[in-house]
């Protein structure tokens, strides 16, 4: 088992790289909303309710005190998506 | 899709890569100099890694039918030892005589410390002195905001013609700066260190694709020169054209190292296919 440094050491690259991406997918997002003149529902309600269903998740995964596991309340959320 | 790869470490990598990039695409590779994992203590050894890359490699990427082309320098990481970049310099010219050598490269910071800029100055100067090409690396990850500021205040200093020297590396806090100083502006594609195809897509939608060139770099550490043609792929599945695409990953390294007539490959244009995929 790894120690709490071994983890932030081993992942943390790679979490960098993972919020990244989900950091520029959410600006492409918001870029696309102008190009539609401000419409986020231009493509569908569902697309909006899957981007606000991301925010919620981006949350719970920052939660520095979460009542059980992130992964598992994570789960959850999107079986409601 | 013929696509050039106009940064990338070919001596790090096996045969499967020039065979794969070639069953992809690939026309041309163009490898900058490189540091070797560990710095490297006499000049002899610089000269015959410079033997390696512009006389040797060119074989190895021809049984493929790739252009290889490439660049010399010594690395940033290597430039705490002022008297072997001293020593090292003086052989460029040597160098720049060569058919494939298109100019000095990658020079640039690591940590911005002082020899690192006297050795980026050195480079420049002697890169214009002999109207050669510059590729500059800006350093990784925290150090990359500080760095690229610093390259670009170094370059505003020195008398250099912006058109000709190439910043690598870019990403998003960095390539506006870079942009508008004029220089031709790098993404490089790695898998989790620098940008990622979808970030690389995301600024070419907006920052246009005038001056960029976009490059899987791969070397000995973790890479990935075939993140190039994902980044390609995910250009196109974004609805732009395959002339588009050609614009970017073929057309625009022909402009860039096209300014070195030793790289004769020309922008080329598919009337037919643009077409077919408008």
């Amino acid at each position: 088992m790894l120690t709490p440094p071994q983890i932030i050491e081993n992942y943390f690259l790679e979490s960098r790289h993972q919020i990244l991406e989900i950091a520029a997918m959410m600006d492409r997002y918001d870029v696309a909303v102008q190009r539609c003149g401000g419409n986020g529902a231009a493509g569908g309600p569902a697309s909006g309710q899957k981007i606000e269903l991301l925010r919620k998740a981006l949350a719970i995964a920052a939660d520095p005190k979460p009542a059980g596991d992130r992964t598992v309340a994570l789960l959850e959320l999107f079986a409601t998506g | 899709m013929q696509i050039i790869q106009p940064h990338y470490h070919a001596i790090a990598r096996t045969a499967q890569d020039y065979e794969r990039m070639a069953m992809s695409g690939v026309v041309a590779v163009a490898e900058p100099a490189f540091w070797a994992g560990f710095d490297r203590l006499y000049p002899e050894t610089f000269i015959d890694y410079f033997r390696q890359i512009s006389e040797f490699e060119p074989t190895r990427a021809a049984q493929y039918g790739i252009r290889h082309f490439c660049w010399v320098a010594v690395n940033p990481k290597e430039a705490e030892n002022p008297v072997l970049t001293r020593e090292v310099l003086k052989h460029f010219p040597e160098f720049f005589a060569k058919p494939t050598v298109l100019g000095v490269g990658e020079t640039g910071l690591h940590k911005s410390t002082k020899n690192e800029i006297e050795s980026l100055e050195a480079h420049v100067d002697l890169a214009m002195k002999h109207g050669q090409l510059v590729l500059i690396h800006t350093p990784h990850l925290a150090d990359k905001a500080h760095g690229t500021k610093k390259v670009l205040e170094v370059l505003a200093g020195m008398k250099v013609d912006p058109e000709r020297i190439w910043i690598d590396h870019v990403e998003e806090q960095t390539i506006r700066p870079v942009l508008e100083a004029g220089y031709w502006a790098g993404f490089t594609l790695y898998p989790i260190t620098k940008c990622s195809p979808k970030r690389a897509v995301d600024m070419l939608e907006k920052y246009g694709t005038e001056r960029i060139l976009v490059n899987s770099s791969a070397d000995w550490g973790p890479s990935d020169p075939f993140l190039l043609q994902e980044c390609v792929i995910e250009y196109r599945r974004r609805g732009h054209s395959l002339q588009d695409a050609i614009e970017v990953f073929h057309n625009n390294p022909c402009r860039f190292l096209g300014q070195n007539p030793k790289f004769d490959i020309k922008p080329i244009r598919i009337e037919s296919a643009e077409v077919a995929h408008a």
